[in-house]
């Protein structure tokens, strides 16, 4: 860890104007990702920004019917609010899915959708990456790549996104609240906070320094049956090899809305919504699993080690979406 | 007063069974228990000296090849810092296997693998020494490095000692009714025990101290002082609990010479912990294994041949090889065998012995192999198994000096309800699962080792264990207690036990299941002799003394030890392994039964139930001895379904270097399990007549698990661990 400043926010504002004065700095919430890394002196931040203080531990109602989440609500909070798991059961789920209890109680809204990727390179400051040194290249394309991405993914990195949270969130079409150090703030569709690799997998986030995140906010709760599916290596306390989130509702039969989140498979939360399209006014059957199978892994490439969540991403998404549409097909 | 025994015969009776204090075996707590749960019991990183700095290793960043030159001076100049040590000779490059009596490989400039210690760098404060480690500037001239196993494992070299043949393999197969000839592989495994490697070294003058967290203290001292040129005398080790060893805390590792060397350069004592990384990375690996098993049966299911051949990895240089097909020689039957072990020489981390060498993962290919002959016979595999067990070792002739398999096999399956087991694989489903159920043997070589004890009798009646002997989590302090109290008539309160110090006398260690044995015999014998001694003072026969609630009786007399003449009433006693060695097959057993469930979409393995039964001679506490075959047990399960330490073929760096994603089961994987102990006694072992328990629950373990996965999806994987992705391309439709 190397030796940085350390101060304390006394509000969102300065914390913001913190963040864009001192541009090798970084906010501190719960510090479970960030302190790891620092150790291991993967982020190596001059300044700590703590804004673990900060008032931004509630969850309130919104005046359109949803929930407005602190940035600082922790993720065992967020899962056990009575709201969440009556209105938005697959967040609850998908929190419940992530890391280990202990984790969970420090672990923040802000600092889950911003944790950084598990590629055991990228923790490894040996190993050319460019995520870590941007331009020492990949070890991960033609290394060990069982846990990583099938989609979304480029020649520069393969990297995955590890959050469950954000997969829930990004299929309840969440938003994302940031305050900038001017003081504007402007609210970006979950879908839309994160970056895919390309040329730059150094850059995750469409994010400007200084820019806190101070809420995620839920439309009105959606209805429909909730499923979070995680499928990982052992029972807990492992990250998705791939997961989903499925928000279905069935009307007469036929599947009249389908929200899809998939983890486990990109550099970020995925959602492809030509697949919901697809689904929607369809009769539930296994052929239409296979074609919206087909339709999400359409350009999905494995690159050896991780050939094999192709299949099981087929296998997972047939299984989530009976199981959404069971006893009423 | 100083007493010994030699295990030359049998001991017709132990006084174990006639002192009738109700002590021995009971399933009392651990009695430092409460020191543990309240952090009062200090642990090797948790002590403090006056003026101590902080060393934190640096691991080499290339595979293979050599130090050009470290360059320190950025190094030094930065904040807090005292030094950056290295020596070139004396730096351990491996750490020392179990029982070695010398120095392990030292000499830190080539480098034989990714990660081997080059240099110390010590400052003020832990978090100065780290990030100052990772600052240091090193040039390495790289080598070519042999790091992809497939590749190299052309070039195995036989291990003589271990070639054995007897009758005609091949013609036995050809012959045979029904046979099985298959390839077996097992990925290397780390014991990822909870507290890493961490040494404190001080000189008091020129002798050194070392607080560190080692399993067999006698010879970490011979090898530690043989590292550094000192007598043995200058070197003491202090090791009073130990958080979990299973192997990798056998031997010294680098941390203790680079501590007690920077502790001499820099003048003041220095503390090295390792990192979880550098446990990775720089201690010692279980070898990743290829074995090649087959067997022949006779129209009565009967083995007629059984062969276990393998390969495992070690570094150039080093001598041991994972016994894998140890039980296998003795544990079934059949005319015709062949047992061949190779070496591949590797560019990775040292490997030595990881809880069970051997039958930890050649049990995965035999319990494997017998489950496939079985289906291919149509026979039950528990029947199969009970057809074949010999009535001596088949190869050596040697008699058993106890083996309650057959028990176990049946008692166990009974209790488990393995009647009901469908034969046919893929039958049973519940919702989106598929379940199976699976068996396996359980068999771990017994053992014992040298091992000296004092017992003294205190002015006030209580009593005092003193002895080198080191309880690593197992529950040496409380079988050792109980011991003492049951032959001494005294609570177990009344017992005071002080382990881990080199000063006290030297005991077997813990290591090879053979520490509540070995170190619990010396004890028991210490104790035999203050009987005698007390007897002595009462002035009658040994045989009619009785001592219960803290008074010796005899006749009529009836005295408080504490009246006793205690100035001083103590006893040193050791117990030696002797020809009951050489002339029984000694091992303890068992049998292993589970239910799994497979996921019929994802391949997910869980285990739904798991029961487990053994014979292990005299339990010497159901409880600690119970908790033991947990452990072993959540081994077996890691071992067949998440565990697999990868080292990338390039460069030889491992790859998945830390708890999240080297998979150890979590609570979640491990189902509430149901151990369950038999009556035995082995008179050849020990004058317990017990026999070693901390292995031999992972021995069959993960086979019974493999089993039940084919049972349940009929799948058969070969290559462990079952992890989803080896059986989702072959899982069958849902009906
Ligand atoms: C062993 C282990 C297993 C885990 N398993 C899982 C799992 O299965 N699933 C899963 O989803 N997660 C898992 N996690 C990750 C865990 O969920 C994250 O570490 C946690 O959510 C991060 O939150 P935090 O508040 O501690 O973030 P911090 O570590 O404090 O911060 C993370 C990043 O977010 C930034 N940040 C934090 N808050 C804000 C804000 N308000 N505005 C702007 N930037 C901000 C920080 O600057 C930092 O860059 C695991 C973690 C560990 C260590
Ligand atoms: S996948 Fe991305 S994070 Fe991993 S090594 Fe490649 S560039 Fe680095």
């Amino acid at each position: 860890m190397r030796p940085f400043d350390y101060q304390r926010a006394p509000s969102a504002q300065a914390a913001a104007e913190l963040g864009a004065a001192a541009p090798a700095s970084r906010f501190i919430a719960g510090g479970t990702n960030l302190l790891d890394l620092m150790k291991i002196e993967v982020e190596r931040p001059e300044t700590l920004i703590d804004i673990s203080r900060l008032p931004l531990d509630t969850i309130e109602q919104t005046d359109e019917g949803g929930l407005r989440i602190g940035a600082l609500v922790t993720n065992s909070d967020l899962a056990a609010d009575p709201r969440v798991r009556r209105d938005y059961a697959v967040l609850s789920r998908a929190l419940l899915a992530g890391a280990s209890g202990q984790l969970r109680n420090k672990a923040t809204t802000g600092g889950n959708l911003l944790q950084r990727t598990r590629c055991y390179y990228f923790y490894n400051p040996a190993m050319p990456c460019n995520k870590r040194d941007p331009g020492s290249g990949c070890a991960a394309l033609e290394g060990e790549n069982r846990i990583h991405a099938i989609l979304g993914a480029s020649a520069h990195c393969i990297a995955t996104h590890p959050s469950d949270m954000a997969v829930a969130m990004l299929a309840l079409d969440a938003r994302v609240e940031v305050l900038a150090a001017d003081g504007s703030t402007r609210t970006i569709a979950l879908g839309d906070l994160h970056r895919l690799p390309g040329e730059t997998p150094h850059i995750e986030t469409t994010l400007n320094d200084g820019d806190l995140i101070t809420a995620v906010t839920l439309p009105a709760p959606p209805g429909g049956r909730h499923i979070y599916r995680k499928v990982r290596d052992r029972a807990s306390f492992a990250f998705a090899l791939t997961s989903v989130a499925a928000v279905v509702e069935l009307v007469d039969g036929r599947i009249a809305t389908a929200r899809l989140a998939f983890g486990g498979l990109a550099p970020k939360p995925w959602r492809d919504r030509a697949v919901e399209e697809a689904l929607v006014g369809q009769a539930p059957s296994p052929a239409l699993w296979q074609r919206a199978a087909d339709m999400v892994l359409g350009e999905a490439q494995g690159h050896g080690s991780n050939d094999f969540k192709i299949p099981l991403v087929r296998r997972t998404l047939a299984s989530v979406l009976d199981a959404a549409c069971a006893g009423e097909k | 007063m100083e007493t010994s025994l030699k295990m030359d015969v049998p001991v017709q009776h132990s006084l174990l069974d006639s002192t009738n204090q109700n002590i021995i075996s009971r399933p009392i707590d651990r009695v430092e228990g409460p020191l543990k749960v309240s952090g009062q019991a200090r642990y090797a990183a948790e002590f403090k000296l006056p003026g101590m700095a902080h060393g934190v290793l640096v691991g080499a960043q290339i595979g293979k090849g050599s130090v050009a030159r470290i360059d320190a001076g950025g190094v030094e100049a930065m904040a807090g810092v005292l030094g950056v040590v290295t020596d070139f000779d004396l730096f351990l490059r491996n750490s020392a296997q179990g029982m070695a009596t010398e120095a392990p490989c030292q000499g830190v400039r080539e480098i034989a693998y990714f990660g081997q210690p080059i240099a110390l760098v010590v400052a003020t404060t832990f978090e100065q020494a780290r990030h100052a480690a990772q600052a240091l500037e090193v040039t390495y001239e790289k080598g070519e490095g042999r790091f992809d196993f497939d590749a190299e494992q052309g070039k195995a070299q036989p291990k003589d000692s271990t070639l054995s043949s007897q009758g005609d393999i091949d013609a036995a197969l050809a012959q045979a009714h029904g046979r099985v000839d298959g390839v077996w592989t097992t990925p290397s495994q780390t014991s990822a025990a909870m507290e890493p490697h961490a040494s404190l070294a001080h000189w008091e003058g020129d002798s050194l101290v070392l607080y560190g967290s080692y399993q067999m203290l006698s010879t970490n001292r011979m090898q530690l002082a043989d590292a550094l040129g000192l007598d043995i005398e200058k070197v003491r080790i202090r090791a009073h609990y130990v958080g979990g060893g299973f192997g990798a805390k056998l031997g010294i590792a680098a941390e203790s010479v680079a501590a007690a060397l920077a502790a001499k350069a820099l003048g003041r004592p220095v503390r090295v912990v390792m990192t979880r990384q550098q446990v990775f990375e720089t201690t010692v690996r279980r070898s990743n294994t290829r074995q090649r098993v087959r067997l022949a049966a006779d129209t009565d299911g009967r083995l007629t041949a059984v062969a276990h051949e393998t390969l495992t990895a070690n570094l150039d240089g080093e001598d041991f090889s994972e016994p894998v097909s140890a039980a296998t020689k003795f544990l079934y039957g059949g005319a015709n065998r062949t047992f061949g072990n190779e070496i591949v020489r590797m560019d990775q981390v040292l490997s030595g012995s990881m809880r069970a060498p051997g039958e930890a993962v050649g049990m995965l290919a035999l319990e494997g192999a017998m489950d496939e002959l079985a289906e291919k016979l149509g026979l039950d595999p528990v029947e199969l198994r009970l057809r074949n067990l010999p009535d001596r070792h088949p190869g050596s002739d040697l008699p058993f000096s106890s083996r309650s398999l057959a028990e176990c096999l049946t008692i166990g399956a009974r209790d488990f309800g393995w009647p009901r087991r469908n034969r046919q694989p893929a039958a049973t489903l519940d919702g989106e699962w598929w379940i199976g159920l699976g068996m396996a043997a359980a068999a771990r070589s017994n053992m014992l080792i040298k091992s000296s004890a004092r017992v003294s009798l205190q002015p006030d009646g209580r009593a005092l264990v003193e002895t080198d002997m080191t309880d690593i989590g197992t529950g040496t302090y409380t079988v050792l207690a109980q011991i003492t109290a049951e032959l001494l008539g005294l609570r177990v309160e009344d017992v005071a036990v002080h382990l881990g110090d080199t000063t006290f006398p030297p005991a077997s260690g813990s290591g090879g299941s053979f520490g509540a044995a070995s170190a619990g015999s010396s004890v028991y014998l210490a104790c035999e002799k203050l009987r005698e001694a007390i007897a002595g003072q009462l002035g009658g026969d040994v045989d009619t003394l009785v001592l219960s609630d803290g008074m010796a009786r005899m006749g009529n007399i009836s005295v408080p030890l504490a009246d006793l003449d205690t100035g001083p009433l103590d006893a040193t006693a050791t117990i030696e392994p002797g020809e009951t060695g050489e002339n029984f097959v000694q091992a303890a057993f068992g049998a292993h039964f589970a239910e799994v469930g497979v996921n019929a979409h994802t391949g997910e393995v869980r285990v739904r139930r798991m029961e487990s039964t053994f014979a292990a001679g005299r339990i010497l506490n159901e409880k600690t001895a119970t908790s033991q075959c947990y452990g072993g047990i959540v081994f077996g399960i890691g071992g067949a379904l998440t565990e697999e330490m990868i080292h990338d073929t390039r460069h030889g760096a491992i790859v998945n270097r830390d708890l999240a994603e080297y998979h150890l089961p979590v609570n979640a994987d491990v189902p509430q399990l149901k151990v369950r102990f038999l009556e035995e006694r082995d008179h050849a072992a020990n004058p317990l007549l017990a026999k070693g328990i901390g292995e031999l629950g992972i021995s069959g373990a993960g086979a019974a698990l493999a089993n039940a996965v084919y049972n349940a999806c009929g799948v058969r994987v070969r290559d462990f661990p079952i992890t989803l992705d080896k059986l989702i391309a072959d899982l069958p439709d849902l009906p």
